[in-house]
């Protein structure tokens, strides 16, 4: 599992995150990804770095499913804190609590945290 | 136990690259293996040999280094996180036409793979820093 925790740019965090998942999909891994907090505006439509001098790396989020990572999860409450909802995101993703979370974080052999 | 180790974050500025390596010495003293220790964002900045702290303050790389000769550990610096902060050896200077490289004896420059390879092989990966 890898979490995204993080706003998309200012850090590194956010695509060292994303590189990760690709590299891991190409070791075909069972890979879940999780975007919470600030996290979740990663995947926000309409990105635009145009004044940042930084390069907009959100459209690699819609080749996610063509490297066979399908389980993005959201967490709902970081969403409602924020005012977004799934239509507001790029990609298609499943909304989860804090305590499905918990559940999930649970199950998992391996967590990188970004 | 198999452990696989992260180190992300720099030497001397935050606590985690000590932490990591007094953890690891314990680990092995008491008969564990590390699979690799993974130095990755700003943990590449431990794999430095040109580092000169004060006498009397501890060599962070220099410890690493030792540890590793002791143990045949494998330290492996992130070569994305390394290009951006100047971590370089001699194949990486080559091919980037640098002039010089200042990779510390015992670690070497890999890619990501190395860094999911360790959650495949290791029991536990724990990671020190952010």
């Amino acid at each position: 599992m890898c979490i995204n925790r993080r706003a998309p740019y200012g850090t590194i965090y956010a695509l060292e995150g994303l590189e990760v998942v690709l590299m891991g999909a190409a070791f075909e891994q069972d890979l879940s990804v999780v975007y919470l907090d600030d996290g979740v505006y990663q995947l926000k439509k309409g990105q635009d770095t145009t004044d940042s001098s930084i390069k907009n790396f959100s459209p690699t989020y819609r080749a996610l499913a063509s490297y066979g990572v399908e389980k993005l999860y959201v967490e709902t409450e970081s969403m409602e804190e924020r005012g977004l909802s799934e239509h507001d995101l790029i990609v298609p993703v499943k909304m989860i609590n804090g305590a499905e979370l918990t559940e999930l974080m649970e199950q998992q052999d391996v967590i990188l945290n970004y | 136990m198999k452990f696989g180790i992260i180190v992300s974050a720099g030497p001397y500025t935050h606590q985690a690259s000590d932490t990591a390596y007094q953890f690891s010495k314990a680990a092995l003293e008491r008969g564990h293996e590390i699979v690799r220790i993974f130095f990755y964002h700003d943990g590449v900045n431990n794999g430095t040999r040109l580092t000169t702290p004060p006498q009397d303050d501890r060599r962070i790389t220099n410890r690493w280094s030792e540890l590793a000769a002791k143990h045949e550990l494998d330290l492996v610096v992130c070569v994305a996180a390394a290009q951006r902060r100047g971590i370089v050896d001699v194949g990486e200077a080559k091919r980037h036409g640098k002039d010089a490289n200042n990779i510390a004896p015992g670690f070497r420059i890999s890619g990501l793979g190395q860094l999911i390879e360790v959650g495949i092989q290791a029991d536990r990966v724990i990671t020190f820093g952010d």
